[in-house]
C-alpha cells in the first residue's frame, strides 16, 4: 500500500468525477456533494467500465405510484446492465452481500502537509496553498 | 469526464476466440441507404415516412432501460447512434473481445413489419446491400443477414434466392412478431427457399405486428415487457413444430436469437407430454416435439439466465444440449454479454471454447 496524490480538489467539481490510473488500475474519484469517494473502474458483474455509468439516487416505493427519491448522487449505475453501486460502501444494490466494487481509501489533504510528509506526487507540482486528493492503493 | 494517467495500463493477457452471433449495426443517418434505394422510395420516405403496425411509428413498443436500448458507453464521439461507427465497434468490441466473426443483425426501420409491403421489400433490398457495402466489405470479420419483408412471401423468396450464393450472408433474419404464427403455411415458401439456399433462419426478438406485446396484453413496465421475449419464442417454436414445418423441412435449421434459454426444457417437456396424448389432432407431427427441437433448433446465449449457482446453469445447458448453444453479445445494446464473464458458471476450457467459438463455426459452416 502506498499513498498517491492523484488530483487537486478543484479538478473534480461538485457532483463530477475523475478517472485516474494508479499502478495500472483504473479508479474513479467522485465528488458527491463535497464528499469524495473512490471506486475501481471494473464492474464486478461483467467488467464494464463502471465509472462511465450514470450517477443516480435511490428510488424506493411503499406501493405502486408512491415513489421516494433519496440519496441523490450517491449511487453509481453501471453503463451496461444497470447494476447500482453504493459509492459510500462499494456494495451493489442488487446483491449487497455477494457483489461489491473495489473501493479505496481516499483523503483530502492540504499541500503543506504533503510537501512535508512522506509523499511524492507523480504528475503534480504540489504547492502549499492547494487541497489535494490522496489515494491509498 | 477527464482522465489523469499516472502510469501505463498493463496489457491484457487474454487470448479470446469468439464468434459473436448477434451484433447490431446502425446507420448514422438514413441517407446511408439512399444509394441502394430506388428514387421512388426515397421520395416516399420524404413525403410519407415509414409506417409500422403500432403507434408512434418509429418508436420502440416500450421505453427501454436506456435510450436506443444501448450501452451508454457505446455512443460514438463523432455523433450518431450506438452501432453506427465501425471504428468504435472495432476498438470497443471486435478487437478486445477476440471476435473472429461477427453476425450483423440490423433492426431499425423494421422492414419486415412495414405496413406498406412494397416499401418493406425495397428497404430489405437496400439494407441488405448496405450491410455488405458499409460493413462486410470494410471489415472482413463481419457477415450480413438476409433481411426479408416477411409478410410478402413471394418477395421474401426472391430476396433469399438473390442473396443465396453470396458468402457475405450467413443467415436469413425473421422477426418473431409476424402477422400470423410462423408455422402457418403462407410462410412455408420462405423455409423452402432457406433450405434451397443452404441458409439457416434466425428468429431474432422484434417486429411489430400490431398485436399486444405479451399474450396477456400490453404491459405497464419495460421489465414486464422484457420477459415477453421468452413467451414469444415459445409460441414460435411450438408453431414450427405443430404446424409441421420442421417435419416438412428436415434440413431447415432454426436459430432462436435473444429469446433466453431457461424455458427450453420445460417447453420440450410440455410439448412431448401433450403430443403423447393429443397427437391424433396433428398426425403430420411424426416424432416427439423435443426431437425436432433437438435436431433443428439452436439457441443464442444472450440474454442468459443468471441462476444463483453454477450447477443450475450447467444443468440447463445439459438439458438443451451443449452443441445447440451459439454465443452472442448483443453489442451495443444495454444487456450486452462480455465473452470473458458471460457464463456465471465453472466451465472447463473446452466447454468455454465450444460455446464461444466451435458451435458457431460448425453451425455457420465457416471453414
Ligand atoms: S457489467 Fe456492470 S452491471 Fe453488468
Amino acid at each position: 500500500m502506498a499513498r498517491h496524490v492523484v488530483a487537486t480538489v478543484d479538478q473534480i467539481p461538485l457532483d463530477q468525477r475523475l478517472l485516474v490510473q494508479v499502478n495500472g488500475r483504473e479508479i474513479g474519484i467522485f465528488n458527491v456533494g463535497g464528499e469524495y469517494f473512490a471506486v475501481g473502474n471494473r464492474c464486478p458483474h461483467e467488467g464494464a467500465s463502471l465509472c462511465k455509468g450514470r450517477i443516480v439516487g435511490l428510488v424506493e416505493a411503499t406501493g405502486p405510484g408512491d415513489y421516494q427519491y433519496s440519496r441523490r448522487g450517491e449511487l453509481l449505475r453501471c453503463p451496461w446492465h444497470g447494476w447500482e453501486f453504493d459509492l459510500r460502501t462499494g456494495r451493489s444494490w442488487c446483491e449487497p452481500d455477494r457483489t461489491k466494487v473495489r473501493s479505496y481509501d481516499l483523503k483530502v489533504e492540504p499541500g503543506g502537509a504533503l510537501i512535508e510528509g512522506e509523499l511524492r506526487a507523480e504528475t503534480f507540482q504540489v504547492t502549499i496553498d492547494k487541497q489535494y486528493v490522496v489515494l491509498e492503493v | 469526464m477527464s482522465t489523469v494517467e499516472l502510469e501505463r495500463p498493463r496489457a491484457s493477457n487474454y487470448k479470446l476466440r469468439v464468434i459473436d452471433c448477434d451484433i447490431h449495426p446502425a446507420m448514422t443517418s438514413w441517407t446511408e441507404v439512399h444509394p441502394y434505394l430506388e428514387r421512388q422510395w426515397i421520395e416516399h420516405l420524404t413525403v410519407y415516412g415509414s409506417h409500422l403496425r403500432h403507434a408512434f411509428s418509429e418508436a420502440l413498443s416500450h421505453p427501454r432501460m436506456s435510450p436506443d436500448a444501448a450501452r451508454i458507453d457505446a455512443y460514438p464521439e463523432e455523433g450518431g447512434p450506438p452501432g453506427s461507427s465501425l471504428e468504435l465497434m472495432k476498438k470497443q468490441h471486435l478487437d478486445p473481445n477476440g471476435i473472429e466473426v461477427g453476425m450483423l443483425i440490423p433492426l431499425r426501420w423494421n422492414p419486415g413489419s412495414q405496413r406498406n409491403l412494397d416499401l418493406g421489400v425495397a428497404l430489405t433490398r437496400a439494407m441488405n446491400t448496405w450491410q455488405v457495402e458499409r460493413w462486410v466489405k470494410q471489415e472482413p470479420r463481419l457477415r450480413a443477414s438476409v433481411l426479408i419483408a416477411q409478410e410478402d412471401t413471394v418477395a421474401s423468396v426472391a430476396e433469399i434466392d438473390a442473396r443465396g450464393g453470396d458468402p457475405n450472408f450467413t443467415q436469413i433474419l425473421i422477426l418473431p412478431k409476424t402477422d400470423e404464427p410462423l408455422g402457418r403455411r403462407r410462410y412455408w415458401p420462405i423455409y423452402e427457399a432457406a433450405v434451397r439456399n443452404n441458409l439457416p433462419i434466425t428468429i431474432h426478438v422484434g417486429g411489430t405486428n400490431g398485436h399486444p406485446s405479451t399474450g396477456g396484453g400490453w404491459t405497464s413496465y419495460y421489465m414486464e415487457e422484457h420477459h415477453s421475449v421468452a413467451q414469444t419464442m415459445q409460441a414460435v417454436v411450438a408453431s414450427l413444430v405443430f404446424e409441421g414445418v420442421l417435419e416438412r423441412f428436415p434440413e431447415l435449421r432454426v436459430v432462436i436469437m435473444e429469446g433466453g434459454l431457461g424455458w427450453v426444457p420445460s417447453l420440450n417437456a410440455r410439448m412431448d407430454k401433450h403430443w403423447a396424448r393429443l397427437r391424433s389432432e396433428v398426425p403430420h407431427v411424426k416424432k416427439p416435439p423435443s426431437e425436432y427441437v433437438r435436431e433443428q433448433v439452436w439457441f443464442s446465449t444472450q440474454p442468459m439466465e443468471e441462476p444463483a449457482t453454477s450447477a443450475e446453469l450447467i444443468d440447463l445447458f445439459d438439458r438443451i444440449g451443449w452443441d445447440r448453444l451459439l454465443f452472442s453479445t448483443d453489442y451495443p445494446h444495454w444487456d450486452f454479454d462480455d465473452p470473458r464473464y458471460a457464463f456465471r458458471a465453472n466451465l472447463t476450457k473446452a466447454q468455454r471454447e465450444q460455446l464461444l467459438y466451435e458451435n458457431a463455426r460448425k453451425f455457420y459452416r465457416l471453414d
